[in-house]
């Protein structure tokens, strides 16, 4: 990825605001990982001075902002290659002792992207046998070991099929991982009901997103709130 | 009392290396990949080798220098998808590939560099990862065995050096470094930087020069060790 072309989403298309609302994820003092790809630009959501510390599984915490290749250090790198910068406070360590911090249960939340969320919270999110199979990284311990996951995620793939569904198809990242999922069209948890609405983007109907989802929706009593 | 001067050419270092060796290569992507020890192991055209590193690099750098030669029969990783000639090498079945959750692949090293037969983990359980492994029962939990990795020879790549091997490391540049400069039973480190002995305060030493045999200080930083312009 680089660096110099991440432009920061407006949260007037609905990507942007998708971003937007998964940036309100992150509360004050939380250790977080950010995946590869949308999840990492929560980061232009978030201010200056809010209190986060974000943690690189290639081996650092309190990751600083992208830097462009002319002011980059060839030697810092995040997990998806971008080059980014320390802030007062950072650490540099091995993988090792990073993924120790992962499954001890010091990571606070992941943020993660997905081919596939089922009802039950698995998530399939490294592997599509015969197209994609570029190895799963750290993804398997992100999804296992943080103590939050959510999803950040178009609703649909590309050709339009629901990526919520009763059963994931392809291979697991984790099993009943996944608690919330941010989606262009929709803020829904995982229950143990299965997937319930908790927020619909400006602009689209309950009804939009229920026939978005390849799984039941639960909807909860009351209005819908927007984001 | 003085310790001992382990300096030596990375011609020398590399020439010992014999074809069907199981290799530890340090690096996550650029930082930390000793692409100098890579090119010298290509020149003396070192065949049959297993490797075991985090990634494949990127197509035409480091490991790929070996892999698309066809001097590569086994890759033990955990992401290759930044080099797509490895991903082809794969499918088409000219090396074979087996992945490794990331903490998991540190973790099988480190339990090698510390004299440990294995570690047991939950990772990956739910996953095709755990095919063929065998599993234990310890208080009342399932578990997955992960062999101990140690290797013929570790590659590994340092910022600052002394003569004995002590070694320190940059930023983003340590991830699978420090660990497997524990676990092979001849570890070569390049150094950009050689220091006297007694440069390097204790207190700033990762990796004791204990663990290193061969220390090759780098003539110069060449291209590939630079920022990578997608």
């Amino acid at each position: 990825m680089s660096a110099d072309k991440i432009v920061p989403l407006k949260p007037a298309d609905p990507r942007g605001r998708m971003v937007a609302r998964a940036a309100r994820e992150i509360a004050p003092g939380m250790v977080v990982n950010l995946g590869i790809g949308l999840p990492t630009q929560v980061v232009d959501h978030l201010g200056p001075d809010y209190p986060v510390c974000l943690h690189t599984e290639n081996g650092m915490a309190g990751v600083g902002p992208t830097l462009p290749h002319e002011l980059a250090d060839r030697n810092l790198i995040d997990a998806g290659g971008a080059y980014v910068s320390p802030i007062p406070g950072s650490s540099y360590f091995d993988s090792a002792t990073s993924f120790a911090l992962v499954r001890s249960g010091r990571l606070d939340l992941t943020m993660l992207g997905a081919f596939e969320v089922a009802e039950n919270g698995d998530l399939a999110n490294w592997k599509i046998p015969g197209r994609f199979s570029p190895g799963a990284g750290g993804a398997i311990e992100l999804a296992q070991k943080a103590r939050r996951v959510v999803v950040m995620t178009t609703h649909c793939d590309r050709k339009g099929n629901p990526k919520l569904k009763r059963r994931c198809t392809l291979p697991l990242t984790a099993a009943g991982a996944v608690t919330r999922i941010f989606t262009d069209l929709a803020v829904i948890d995982v229950t143990p009901a299965g997937f319930t609405l908790r927020e619909c983007a400006q602009g689209v109907s309950v009804a939009e997103v229920t026939e978005a989802t390849g799984a039941p929706l639960r909807l909860p009593e009351g209005d819908i709130p927007t984001f | 009392m003085k310790l001992s001067d382990k300096t030596t050419s990375m011609a020398e270092a590399v020439a010992a290396i014999p074809d069907g060796a199981t290799v530890m290569v340090g690096g996550f992507g650029v930082p930390g990949t000793p692409f100098a020890l890579l090119a010298e192991l290509a020149r003396q055209d070192k065949r049959d080798l297993t490797l075991i590193k985090n990634d494949a690099n990127e197509t035409g750098t480091g490991v790929d220098l070996l892999i698309a030669s066809g001097r590569v029969r086994r890759l033990i990783t955990t992401h290759i998808g930044l080099n797509a000639n490895a991903i082809a090498a794969m499918n088409e079945g000219r090396i074979e590939v087996e992945f490794c959750a990331q903490g998991i692949l540190a973790e099988r090293v480190r339990a090698g560099g510390a004299g440990l037969p294995a570690v047991l983990t939950d990772i990956g359980m739910q996953t095709e990862l755990s095919a063929g492994k065998q599993i234990v029962q310890v208080e009342g939990r399932c578990l997955m065995v992960e062999t101990a990795l140690r290797a013929d020879v570790a590659l590994i790549h340092a910022d600052r050096a002394d003569p004995f091997g002590n070694l320190a490391y940059r930023a983003t540049a340590r991830n699978f470094n420090p660990p497997m400069a524990m676990a092979a039973t001849t570890v070569i480190a390049e150094a950009e930087v050689l220091l006297p002995l007694g440069g390097l305060a204790p207190d700033e030493v990762e990796t004791p020069g204990v663990f290193v045999d061969h220390l090759c200080p780098m003539a110069e930083i060449t291209e590939e060790y630079g920022v990578v312009r997608r």
